[in-house]
C-alpha cells in the first residue's frame, strides 16, 4: 500500500470510531461525566471548604485535573480495549482488518484514534462540569493540551493491548478493576504526595499515573511535585513500550490467529 | 496459464497438539473455478485461513500469484477476496457502510468506493437495503452482503468458505449465476461447499481433503467417471470414510 492508500485506511477506522462513540454517546462519554459530577459534588462542593486551601488554591481547583485525568485515562483505555476485544471475540469483524492488506501499525493508530478522541471528549467534558464547581485556574494551556493528549493516547495503548490479548470478557474488566483504578487513585488524584510519609512517596514515584496527574496539575496551576520533564517523559516510555507490545502481538497474531 | 494460488507441503498443527494440515499440495489456475471439498473437520477452513492470514502455518509454502506470504503477504493480500464461513458483518453498522468501511481498508477513498459498492450491492440484490443495519438482514442477505464486502476491492482471487449454507435453493441458485459470472469475467474462485451439486454445478476442478490431507484432486468431470456409480457424491463418501 502507498503512502495515500494507507491513510486512507487509518482513516477509515478513525472515523469508525468516531462515529460509533457519538452514536453510543450515553454509554462512551456520558457516564464519564456522570461519575466526575459526584466527584465534584462530594471531594469539591463538600469536603472542599471543610480541608481549606491547598497551596494558594482551593480544594476543587486542586482535584480538578486529578479528575479530568480520571475520566480521560479510564474512558480511553476502555475504548480500545473494549472496542478491540468486541470486534475480535462476539463480531468477528476484525478479521476483516487482518485478512487486508494494512499494516499493523496502522490498525493501531486507527483504533489509539479513537481513544484518543474519546478521551479528549471526556476530559473536555469534564472540564465544563467542573466549571459549574468552580472557576478552573489554567497556567499553561498548551501542557494542559499536551498532557490530556499523551494520557490518552498512552492509555488506549495499554487498552488495546488488552483488547488484543483478552480471551474471555473477564480479561478486559479485571486489568481496569484490579490494576488502572488503584494506580489511578494512589496517583495523587486527591490530593499531593508532599504530604505523604516518606515512604509513601517513594512508592507513589513507582505509580506512573502519578506524573501523569502532577503533570497536568503543573498546566493548570503551575505547581508539580516533580519535574513537568520527568512527566512526559514517562509518558513517551509508557507509550513506547505498549506501542511495541501491541505491533508484537498483531504482527504474530498471539491472542488473534489460530 | 499462470497459477492463482499455489501450495506445497502446507503443515499445520494448532497448540492443542491437534494435527489439522499434514502436508498439502494444492494447485488452482488463473482464472479456475476450483472446488475444496471435505467432511467436517478436514482442514478446508485452515487452508483457507493460512493463505488469508487468520492462520499461521506450521511449515510449507504458500503462493498467491506467485508471491510468497511469507515475502509479502500485505501484497499477496490485495489479490484475495474472502468469504468466511461464518457470518462477521458488524451488526450495528449499514450494509453500506460495511462495504464501503471494507474498501477504506484496501485503501480506496470514500469517493471511490461508494458508487462501486452501490454496483455491487445492486448486482446481488441489496441495494434497497443499502442504509438498513445488517442485524435486520436474513441470513441469506448477510450471506450476499459478505460476498459485496469481499469484492469491494475488485479482487483476482475469491474464496468462498460455505458461501451458500443456509441459503434458500432460490437464492443459492441466484449466487450461483453471479459467481459464474465474475468468474466469467477473470476472476479465479475457490469455494469449499458441502452441497456436492454446488460443486458440480459451479467448478471444473475440486480437491477432496480428508484428515488434513488431499485424497483426490482432478477435474470433476474425470473424479466421477472414474468410478463405478458416476455420482460425485459417492466417489466424496468413499474417500471420506477410509
Amino acid at each position: 500500500m502507498n503512502r495515500e492508500q494507507l491513510l486512507v485506511a487509518f482513516m477509515t477506522i478513525f472515523r469508525k470510531e468516531c462515529i460509533r462513540i457519538f452514536r453510543i454517546w450515553p454509554q462512551t462519554i456520558l457516564p464519564s461525566l456522570v461519575t466526575s459530577v459526584l466527584y465534584f459534588l462530594i471531594f469539591g462542593k463538600f469536603l472542599s471548604e471543610k480541608i481549606g486551601l491547598i497551596g494558594d488554591y482551593s480544594y476543587i481547583q486542586f482535584v480538578i485535573p486529578g479528575l479530568v485525568m480520571l475520566g480521560v485515562i479510564t474512558s480511553s483505555y476502555m475504548n480500545t480495549a473494549f472496542q478491540f476485544f468486541t470486534q475480535k471475540f462476539f463480531m468477528r469483524s476484525i478479521d476483516e482488518l487482518l485478512v487486508s492488506p494494512m499494516p499493523p501499525w496502522v490498525i493501531i493508530a486507527g483504533f489509539v484514534s479513537g481513544g484518543i478522541a474519546r478521551g479528549i471528549m471526556v476530559g473536555l467534558g469534564t472540564l465544563l462540569i467542573a466549571l459549574l464547581f468552580a472557576t478552573p485556574v489554567i497556567k499553561h494551556f498548551w501542557v494542559v493540551f499536551i498532557f490530556i493528549f499523551l494520557t490518552s493516547m498512552a492509555s488506549s495503548l495499554a487498552g488495546l493491548v488488552n483488547g488484543v490479548y483478552a480471551k474471555k470478557i473477564d480479561g478486559i474488566n479485571i486489568v481496569p478493576t484490579f490494576v488502572i483504578t488503584p494506580l489511578v487513585y494512589l496517583g495523587g488524584v486527591f490530593y499531593s504526595i508532599s504530604i505523604l510519609p516518606p515512604i509513601w512517596q517513594t512508592l507513589s514515584k513507582i505509580n506512573p499515573v502519578f506524573y501523569i496527574v502532577d503533570g497536568l496539575r503543573y498546566g493548570f496551576l503551575g505547581v508539580s511535585d516533580v519535574s513537568i520533564g520527568i512527566s512526559i517523559s514517562v509518558l513517551f516510555v509508557i507509550s513506547g513500550i505498549f506501542m511495541g507490545i501491541n505491533w508484537y502481538l498483531i504482527r504474530t497474531g498471539l491472542g488473534l490467529k489460530q | 496459464m499462470s497459477l492463482a494460488l499455489s501450495i506445497k507441503d502446507l503443515k499445520k498443527t494448532y497448540k492443542s497438539g491437534t494435527v489439522a494440515l499434514q502436508g498439502v499440495d494444492l494447485e488452482v489456475k488463473e482464472g479456475g473455478f476450483y472446488a475444496l471439498l471435505g467432511p467436517n473437520g478436514a482442514g478446508k477452513t485452515t487452508i483457507i485461513g493460512t493463505i488469508v492470514g487468520l492462520v499461521n502455518k506450521t511449515s510449507g509454502s504458500v503462493k498467491v500469484f506467485g508471491i510468497d506470504i511469507d515475502k509479502d503477504h500485505d501484497k499477496a493480500k490485495t489479490f484475495i477476496g474472502i468469504v468466511p464461513q461464518e457470518i462477521n458483518i458488524n451488526i450495528f453498522e449499514n450494509c453500506l457502510d460495511i462495504v464501503v468501511n471494507q474498501a477504506g481498508y484496501y485503501g480506496i477513498p470514500r469517493r471511490a468506493a461508494i458508487p462501486r459498492a452501490e454496483e455491487v450491492l445492486e448486482a446481488l440484490g441489496l441495494f434497497e437495503k443499502r442504509n438498513q443495519p445488517s442485524q435486520n438482514l436474513s441470513g441469506g442477505m448477510k450471506r450476499r452482503l459478505m460476498i459485496a464486502r469481499a469484492l469491494i476491492h475488485q479482487p483476482k482471487f475469491l474464496i468462498l468458505d460455505e458461501p451458500t449454507a443456509g441459503v434458500d435453493v432460490e437464492l443459492r441458485r441466484g449466487m450461483w449465476e453471479y459467481l459464474r459470472s465474475i468468474n466469467k469475467n477473470g476472476v479465479t474462485i475457490l469455494l469449499t461447499t458441502h452441497y456436492l451439486e454446488e460443486a458440480e454445478q459451479l467448478c471444473e476442478r475440486a480437491s477432496i481433503i480428508n484428515k488434513g490431507e488431499i485424497v483426490a484432486e482432478g477435474s470433476i468431470k474425470d473424479l466421477v467417471l472414474g468410478h463405478p456409480s458416476g455420482k460425485l457424491e459417492e466417489v466424496f463418501l468413499e474417500l471420506t470414510r477410509k
